[in-house]
């Protein structure tokens, strides 16, 4: 049986799904748990390293009350499970670039912009050597980090060496350029409403099938995401749960999910004079324009609603096709385009097989980007270092600040991968050109020697305005793919690789 | 309007020739699979009529998968293939190709069966270039050459605009009036070149008007026997769709490293994919005709940048190898392969079934048109696992994409004809 820190009772979720077993970090952001770090872990003595993590307490999405005053998680990397002693045979079912890691291949690194300073051998963990092998996440309410973090290390000192503490702080809800960060979020499926079903969506929803971000379950479209799966005599007392599209396979993928961590250094100071210099040092204009690039206000209003739009994270980008309010190359609309399976138009049968055959024109203009469903990232990043307001951080000192990005998914290439590399890096993202990411671009030259260091901004008037000359605001200082394991996952895994080692 | 051809040259390897004519193609890249336009062994760039070109080694690791349709593995070569596309007839390209980098084609197919110093280097390619059983150009009648000059213009007036916000659609007409008269002083000093598109060829014309007469003739005496023979067909349908096998293994990651070493050196990449038919006469019957269905929608309907939702392929077709029972597939498209097959699952899987689903393994369908693609994972096993790497692969205007492309003509077409205020304006958020 799992040992979580709580006993499993049902709540919210629906018919099926076992929250005992599915760590907390999937159903929740551990937002009282103001204080957090992350430490990365390798192996220097696998039984010692499969003692403690066979033994450890791991949170559970079950909801209790009062809140735990420390909250760990856990995920290995495909080099831990190695250096776990886990086996090829079970490894070998986990993804392919999962396997490969976030680093492991120039070809991968080219797809998501992790060339030039962002460069995996500059990294400061993630690559050669210094791939971690577990991560263990830890999360306190305010006043209980450090002595737990200090025990928790004590207990791994044993079975491992630390590699890096990824460090953070808590700004409230507010990134270091000074943004409202986290705010859209795709809404998981807890209660499987949706149906199992590959069926066209003609609308743009915030919720998602639990498949997206939960191995064992079904996904947008109706299907199991690929994940280790074992004849079930290799799991003949039941530790393991059963497959649900495969009832005679033991399923180590259930309940648990792909986890994504990238170390994003942010240059306050730089971002903030640039701007102020396209703005001429005029405050307001400062602030329209880098509300711009972003796509929301500092205050998380989303610059397509215009003022007084509020935080709703209902809206989508349908009402401005140009872009004039909103540009098409803002971070948030690289991000997630808001947008259905097919571009909207007259309702029957009629219009929707126009539509289908590509025989619309306005319909072609806007199908571009389509389908955001299956390119959905559920959020989990903290900030690290100080936080300044945008005129201090004109005439600061440079600081060290950024975001340790986190990310959930079940399909790392069809989810990171794919908005990383197509929407944000994409220099001819949803028909523009010679720029990528205001926020994240690496600025860096097309192959042709085409430049990638404008920002355009169209405007209802005349030509779009464009900043010219954008710097680079964020270098990836580290990063790496793992899994979160579901918690009887976890256990398993590590008896596996016990077993195989004795 | 200068049409565009295509020309596939297919000719067996030698044996034991392989290795030797891989190491060779290699000699011609800048990067992995990049074509050095330059390259002395065929100079691409030199070939002003070229859009696409590509040298692929035709080596399939997938024939034995027939064997799941109870048929023997067979003896097939493994061929090279000269791929491109061209403005204006594919014989003068081949012509023009021949003379002026006749030394290196002819070391290249030196290592092909039957090919000699003696050998006629033209009279050959053209007896090894292949029909083309269906083929897709994203825009009928767009050169290189105005792919070219249009990319020159639209830098020129991006560089040069007035990117201040007009007061009134009269004021952005004016500034569309000062952009028309920059455009003909560049002209007329030489720095800019718009040339007008050539007369189009009477026998293009004539051609596609008779095919489209006969077609729609044929179509209309064959609709009655396709009516009473439907049951017959669905029947067959439905019943070899639940009962082909479905092969869709997690490819090779060698495989998979192989392929992505050859992509995203730059916005736009290649895809050369080659698989057995399924056996049998209806599959054959079947294959024939959706490849004859495709090549009308693409001769007719889809000429003007799309093929039904997908905006993103430059030029595609499919080939019959081996009497039809192989089959090579190959496109030259914009963005990342993942962007590509998600597109394609997500906007057009209906299409990618029709087109598909005679291949020996494809992901089971329903009714030629559901299921398939859209069983994501299997799908993208499976047109993995079928590509073949491309060892040389050369695109005529890096850094171009199709909205590209599509963005500087209308620019183009803005100034050679009296435009409204408001169309003014419209022309100025082009830029």
């Amino acid at each position: 049986m799992a040992q979580t820190v709580m006993s499993a009772h049902a709540d919210v979720a629906g018919a099926g799904i076992e929250l005992d077993d599915i760590q907390g970090l999937l159903r929740f952001g551990f937002k009282h748990h103001t204080e957090a770090v992350f430490l990365l872990l390798q192996v220097t003595d696998a039984a010692a390293a499969r003692q403690w993590l066979g033994n450890v307490q791991v949170t559970s999405s079950v909801s209790v009350d009062p809140l735990p005053k420390t909250v760990l998680q856990v995920a290995l990397t495909g080099a831990g499970m190695r250096a776990l002693d886990v086996g090829a045979d079970v490894v070998s079912g986990f993804s392919e670039e999962f396997l490969e890691g976030m680093a492991g291949d120039p070809n991968r690194a080219r797809r998501l912009g992790d060339v030039g300073e962002n460069a995996p051998d500059r990294w400061d963990w993630g690559s050669g050597a210094r791939v971690p092998h577990v991560a263990v996440l830890l999360y306190a309410l305010p006043g209980n980090l450090e002595a737990f973090q200090r025990s928790i290390e004590a207990q791994c000192a044993a079975g491992f060496e630390l590699l890096y503490r990824l460090p953070t702080v808590n700004m409230g809800g507010v990134e270091p350029f000074g943004f409202t960060d986290g705010l859209s979020q795709p809404e998981l499926d807890w209660q499987r409403m949706i149906p199992a079903a590959d069926q066209e969506q003609l609308g743009y929803r915030s919720s998602s099938c639990l498949g997206e971000f939960i191995l064992g379950y079904p996904n947008e479209y109706g299907l199991y995401t690929p994940r280790p799966l074992l004849d079930a005599q290799r799991d003949a007392d039941g530790a393991l749960p059963r497959a649900e599209d495969n009832p005679d396979n033991a399923d180590v993928g259930r309940n648990g999910t792909y986890l994504v961590i990238r170390q994003l250094r942010q240059d306050v100071r730089g971002f903030w004079q640039a701007i102020d210099k396209y703005a001429r040092g005029v405050p307001a204009e400062r602030e329209r324009l880098a509300s711009l690039m972003v796509g929301r206000t500092l205050t998380g209003e989303p610059v397509v609603l215009g003022p007084g739009g509020g935080v709703d994270n209902a809206f989508t980008f349908e009402s401005d096709p140009e872009g004039d309010r909103c540009p098409i190359g803002a971070h948030i609309r690289r991000a997630n385009p808001r947008n259905a399976d097919l571009p909207t138009g007259g309702i029957g049968i009629v219009s929707q097989l126009i539509r289908t055959l590509g025989l619309n024109s306005s319909a072609r203009a806007r199908d571009l980007a389509a389908s955001t469903r299956f390119h959905r990232l559920l959020r989990r990043g903290r900030e690290y270092g100080v936080r300044l307001t945008p005129a201090e951080a004109l005439s600061a000192p440079p600081t060290q600040s950024g975001l340790q990005f986190i990310c959930l998914n079940a399909n790392i290439q069809r989810q990171f991968e794919f908005v990383q590399g197509a929407w944000l890096m994409g220099s001819k993202f949803n028909g523009l050109h010679e720029e990528s990411d205001p926020l994240l671009g690496s600025r860096l030259p097309g192959a042709a020697g085409t430049r990638c260091d404008y920002f355009s901004m169209p405007q209802a008037a005349g030509p779009a305005q464009r900043l010219e000359g954008l710097r680079q605001f964020v270098t990836v200082s580290g990063g790496a793919y793992f899994f979160l394991p579901g918690i009887r996952a976890l256990r398993f895994l590590v008896r596996v690789g016990a077993s195989r080692s004795s | 309007m200068t049409p565009q051809s295509q020309f596939t040259v297919v000719a067996p390897i030698t044996a034991g020739g392989e290795a030797a004519l891989r190491a060779l193609l290699i000699t011609m890249n800048s990067a992995p699979g990049v074509a050095d336009p330059r390259n002395p062994l065929v100079p691409f760039g030199e070939f002003a009529q070229l859009h696409f070109a590509r040298f692929v080694i035709l080596n399939d690791p997938t024939l034995g998968d027939i064997e799941a349709y109870g048929v023997p593995r067979p003896d097939l070569p493994n061929y090279l293939a000269l791929v491109g596309d061209c403005d204006g007839p594919a014989g003068a390209c081949l012509a023009e190709m021949a003379q002026r980098a006749g030394a290196g084609l002819r070391r290249i197919f030196g290592h092909c069966e039957g090919f000699d110093g003696r050998v006629d280097l033209l009279a050959w390619m053209q007896a090894h270039d292949l029909p083309i059983a269906a083929s897709y150009v994203n825009w009928v009648g767009r050169t290189v050459l105005q792919i070219k000059e249009e990319s020159a213009l639209q830098q020129l007036l991006s560089a040069r605009m007035d990117r201040t916000p007009v007061a009134s659609a009269a004021e952005a007409r004016q500034r569309w009036r000062q952009m028309v008269d920059l455009v003909r002083n560049e002209i007329a000093a030489r720095r800019l070149s718009l040339t007008s598109p050539e007369p189009t060829p009477l026998d293009w014309v004539i051609a596609k008007s008779a095919n489209l007469l006969v077609s729609l003739l044929l179509s209309l005496l064959a609709l009655p026997f396709l009516v009473i023979l439907a049951p017959a067909l669905l029947f067959q349908l439905r019943r070899q769709e639940t009962r082909d096998p479905e092969i869709c293994p997690r490819p090779d990651s060698d495989l998979l490293v192989e392929l992505q070493s050859l992509e995203d050196h730059d916005v736009s990449n290649q895809y050369t994919a080659f698989g057995s038919a399924k056996p049998g006469a209806f599959r054959r019957g079947l294959i024939t005709l959706v490849f004859a269905v495709i090549q009308f929608t693409a001769r007719h309907i889809f000429m003007r940048g799309y093929l039904a939702r997908i905006q993103t392929i430059h030029f595609a077709r499919w080939v019959f190898v081996d009497d039809k029972r192989r089959v090579l597939f190959t496109s030259n498209y914009d963005g990342g392969h993942q962007a590509y097959m998600d597109d394609f699952i997500n906007k057009a899987a209906w299409g990618l079934n029709v087109a598909f689903s005679s291949g020996v393994g494809w992901p089971h369908t329903d009714w030629l048109l559901l299921r398939g693609a859209r069983r994501e994972q299997y799908f993208k096993y499976y047109q993995r696992r079928h590509q073949l790497p491309t060892q040389v692969w050369y695109k005529a205007y890096p850094g171009l994409t199709l909205t590209d492309l599509d963005r500087n003509a209308r620019i183009r077409q803005g100034l050679e004809r009296e435009l409204s205020d408001t169309e003014a304006l419209a022309w100025l958020k082009l830029l």
